[in-house]
């Protein structure tokens, strides 16, 4: 229980400070940076190191690759959703996450992750 | 071409509960991160390292601050708060890329020496993202021009076209 109240603390430590920094830069374009930094990985990454030593969390950001991918994948779905197929905001970025779930598991079955 | 800058007075234009969600999502985030990494392993739980998650929360509240900003000087504001979504979702595409390189990065050097990988993804992911955002205006700038030269009636002939006529 201690150790997902520790996630939780530093999850929204840090993923506040990203986006703090993300809604002070100027251009948008810019700020959207921040918008897919590796908050979570960070909060996440230094408690799998602390918790179950280097091979896992090697093993962990192995993966994460796959789901980086995905993320770019998802910024372009969402990015077309809101300027040519005009969703709401909100929609566009629920509905592109069916695309992040799609693409990040294909690679990672393509790549071997699951077996 | 806006020059980047960085303005701490933007952070007066967010509410307060705007930011505890934030921080409860990203808190969120984490512990569902952690909970997939213990039942299903650290594979698994690895690609939720890069759930847009708090993209979304980020998003949403973009467009209710322009919609807010536009709603103030009597404008409706909500394709303003759309547009403005989707400058930050490419932005967010650069900075996946940025990512690729941090996990990549990170999972090189972590089991030689745990400090060193922090430093070394961290820097990483912003100079791969930055450079691309760079790339990215260079190559906009570069179209921009070329269809304004596409416009205009250039050359010779064209100014003595506009000089008789």
């Amino acid at each position: 229980m201690t150790e997902y109240v520790v996630r939780f603390l530093v999850g929204g430590i840090v993923v506040s400070a990203f986006s703090m920094l993300g809604d002070m830069l100027r251009p948008k374009s810019f700020a959207g940076l921040f918008g897919a930094a590796p908050s979570v990985a960070l909060a996440t990454l230094g408690i799998a190191l602390y918790t179950h030593g280097a091979s896992y969390a090697a093993r962990q950001t192995w993966a994460m690759t796959a789901g980086a991918v995905a993320l770019a994948v998802y910024g372009g779905v969402v990015c077309h959703l809101l300027m040519r197929a005009r969703f709401r905001v909100a929609s566009a970025t629920l509905v592109a996450v069916v695309a992040w779930l799609v693409v990040a598991f294909s690679l990672l079955v393509v790549a071997g992750g699951l077996t | 071409m806006s020059p980047i800058s960085l303005s701490p007075s933007a952070l007066k234009e967010g509410r307060l509960y705007e930011y505890l969600i934030r921080f409860a999502l990203g808190g969120a985030a984490t512990v569902f991160t952690g909970f997939v990494s213990s039942r299903a392993g650290a594979s698994i739980g690895g690609l939720f390292l890069a759930l847009p998650a708090i993209f979304c929360a980020s998003a949403t509240l973009i467009e209710k601050h322009e919609i807010r900003r536009k709603r103030k000087a009597g404008l409706d504001g909500r394709r303003r708060g759309e547009e403005a979504a989707a400058l930050e979702s490419a932005g967010a595409v650069l900075g996946a890329f940025g990512m690729v390189a941090f996990a990549i990065t990170f999972s090189l050097t972590v089991e030689d020496s745990v400090p060193l990988a922090f430093i070394a993804a961290s820097l990483v992911w912003a100079v791969v993202s930055i450079a691309g955002w760079c790339v990215r205006r260079k190559m906009r700038t570069v179209r921009r021009l070329r269809d304004v030269k596409n416009l205009l009636p250039l050359g010779p002939a064209g100014s003595k076209k506009n000089a008789s006529g």
